[in-house]
């Protein structure tokens, strides 16, 4: 018998048994063979990002912020890379020694610095912010635990309190808070990058996975001042007001050609690169955000606007006497009544009741016209945040004793810039000039407002106001000619005036026979005995015209002779 | 044929090797270029810096100041003035 035939191999299991087996070995092959599918298939993308998350890392390339610049490319305001050292509290168990070296390296208290160590109950917590590159390689050389650093920028303002108001600051995280570094926080600030490498097991990067994505540093923003007349320009206004006593104070320089800002600078002021004990006092940007009624200032442009109708010639005669003026229930008063005056002669005495007079003669709404025109009441477009509008009330409401005061500067106010550039006026030949903080290649056209004839009888009254028997012979200059004007008015709290707070202002230009710089100063409450704006206001304005004159390379034009003070019977007082 | 397979076999292994020593040398370059980009930024910083310093020594304020105390300058008086055409060079 063979042994295939042997009865002990007959099968005594049921048939179906065999294929029940079959059947499960192939169910478990097509499983597997399905999930290989789903896995090399559909899952793909998945599993490789799984796979590339351990050896790949993606990296961000830090984009600096850009800096600021004066027109001369000095720095105003730059970057430099700090580190910030951080903890994963948990991680970080210091011994006492430890801990004593990290606390003297970062100079914090003890307590401070323990507090935070000990905060297990976050993951990540700041120790110091801004620490210099040296003393984060120290720490980073001690290898304590759970001890983290990352970088950071911090921003430094080489100029100070110098241009603190004009540069602004940013706060910890280089975003932009006050000044340029708000206004243009868009085209300053840069856009962070990233690459993705694979990195070795030494933590070497071996090769970029993708394309990187540049880091785009952000722009540097050169602006029109310049840097030298902004330090004079705010150091004389600095002495001024310490001189005076005075509350505060604000200068702005132009450039009438061009309409750039070559200085604006305020007091009180802040070093931006300390900003501990910061009061909003100081932040104030006055010079643009401050509103304030500019007095006798405003005279010019009532007395333009009469020679421009026609009403009057630069000779015709005003009759001022007695030295006030009666309209309604006020009455408008002159500090030195005199007689029969000139036209010349009301700006030259800054004669409130001549200014009244010519007022009275012209329409209202001319005289709104001409405010509208140069720029009161509206916004001077600086990109500065919070600019002052200005107040002037439609003319439709002015009564005839508002129409009177608002032709020598009450009821009716301004900011330094308004007025700055409103002088431009007469500087540039009758063009109001757009006002520029950046540096501007092309010089913009002017909205001309008046005639070169007009622009030029005004310049003459304004540069007799400067002259002895005018109310500002301190604004001379040796070696140039100057036109000016001085305001001085009485400051308006809770609705009224105060008697003896008083604005003194003077806005003039320089050199008369082509006049290159506007500067405009005000200073607040001075509180020291001399308040006129010619007493006050107007020195200030001569050195800072003299020096930047000097600075820029202007060529004079007037003889080199010493200025001599007139003794005081010829130095004029404004009418407040 | 089995000759050819065998050159075929050794040019593969020198190819192989080759594409080998190609990818080490492309790597130390990558790593050299790498060290090379931060030394570069490092640069940049340090300029950053050196700039920094260059403008807080040349503050107007103290400029003045050094020129009054440490080099006795001082503004030229009336009479050593002489003001002068720069067309002509002519004194006035």
């Amino acid at each position: 018998m063979k042994f295939a035939d042997s009865p002990v191999l007959t099968p005594t299991f049921p048939p179906w048994r065999a294929r029940v087996v079959l059947g499960l070995l192939a169910a478990a092959f097509g499983l597997l063979a399905g999930r290989a599918v789903y896995l090399q298939g559909w899952n793909n993308d998945f599993l490789r990002a799984k796979g590339e998350s351990r050896y790949s890392r993606s990296l961000e390339l830090p984009a600096s912020r850009g800096r600021v610049l004066d027109r001369n490319g000095e720095a105003l305001a730059v970057s430099t890379p700090v580190k910030s050292i951080w903890a994963i509290p948990e991680d970080a168990t210091l011994s006492a020694k430890q801990f004593e070296a990290l606390a003297q390296a970062l100079e914090m208290p003890r307590g401070e610095l323990r507090k935070r160590v000990a905060d297990t109950a976050r993951d990540f917590v700041y120790l110091k912010r801004q620490v210099p590159p040296e003393v984060a390689d120290r720490i980073a050389a001690m290898k304590l635990p759970g001890v983290y650093q990352s970088r950071e920028y911090r921003r430094y303002y080489p100029a100070g309190e110098t241009a603190a108001h004009v540069v602004g600051f940013t706060d910890v995280d280089e975003v932009g808070q006050e000044g340029i570094e708000l206004a243009f926080q868009d085209a300053l600030a840069g856009r962070a990058g990233s690459r993705r490498v694979i990195k070795d097991r030494l933590g070497q990067i071996v090769e970029d996975v993708e394309s990187v994505r540049p880091a785009r540093d952000g722009s540097d923003v050169v602006l029109a001042l310049d840097a030298r007349v902004q330090s004079l320009a705010y150091r004389e206004l600095k002495r001024a007001v310490e001189a005076h006593r005075a509350k505060g104070g604000g200068i702005v320089v132009l450039d009438v050609g061009t309409g750039e800002v070559l200085a604006l600078a305020n007091l009180p002021s802040y070093n931006p690169n300390n900003r501990a004990r910061l009061t909003g006092e100081q932040v104030r940007n006055r010079a643009v955000t401050d509103q304030f009624e500019p007095g006798s200032t405003l005279k010019p442009f009532t007395v333009a606007l009469a020679l421009e109708s026609g009403h009057v010639s630069p000779l015709t005669t005003i009759q001022t006497a007695p030295g006030s003026l009666t309209i309604g229930p006020a009455t408008i008063r002159d500090a030195h009544p005199a007689g029969a005056l000139t036209v010349e002669q009301v700006i030259q005495k800054s004669s409130n009741v001549g200014a009244a007079k010519i007022a009275l003669a012209l329409p209202a709404e001319h005289i709104w016209g001409m405010f509208d025109g140069i720029g009161l009441g509206a916004a001077p477009r600086l990109g500065f945040p919070g600019e002052a509008v200005g107040k002037v009330r439609p003319f439709k409401t002015w009564r005839p004793i508002e129409q009177a005061t608002m032709s020598y500067g009450h009821g009716i106010s301004v900011s330094l810039v308004q007025l700055a550039r409103a002088y431009t006026v007469f500087a540039r030949d009758g063009e109001l000039v757009p006002l520029s903080l950046v540096k501007v290649d092309n010089p913009p056209a002017g909205k001309p407002l008046l005639s070169q004839k007009t622009a030029v009888a005004v310049r003459h009254m304004l540069e007799l106001a400067v002259e002895p028997g005018g109310t500002a012979p301190r604004a001379r200059i040796m070696g140039y000619r100057v036109a000016g004007k001085t305001g001085t008015a009485h400051k308006q709290e809770h609705g009224g005036y105060v008697p003896d707070k008083y604005h003194s202002s003077f806005v003039g230009f320089a050199p008369v026979s082509r006049p290159r710089l506007v500067v405009a100063v005000m200073i607040d409450e001075p509180g020291a005995g001399q308040y006129y704006g010619g007493q006050v206001a107007a020195p200030v304005f001569s050195q800072v015209m003299a020096g930047a004159l000097r600075l820029l390379g202007v060529a004079p034009d007037a003889p080199m002779k010493p200025i001599e003070m007139p003794s005081g019977v010829l130095e004029v007082r404004d009418s407040i | 044929m089995a000759r050819l397979n065998l050159v075929l076999l050794a040019v593969l292994v020198a190819c192989a090797l080759g594409l080998v020593t190609s990818q080490h040398q492309a790597r130390k370059r990558w790593a050299e270029l790498e060290r090379e980009q931060a030394r570069a930024q490092q640069l940049e910083v340090e300029f950053g810096q050196l700039q920094l310093e260059a403008s807080t020594w040349a503050t107007p304020a103290r400029v003045e100041q050094v020129a009054r105390e440490r080099l006795r300058m001082h503004p030229p008086g009336l009479k050593r003035l002489q003001v002068t055409d720069t067309r002509t060079g002519a004194a006035q």
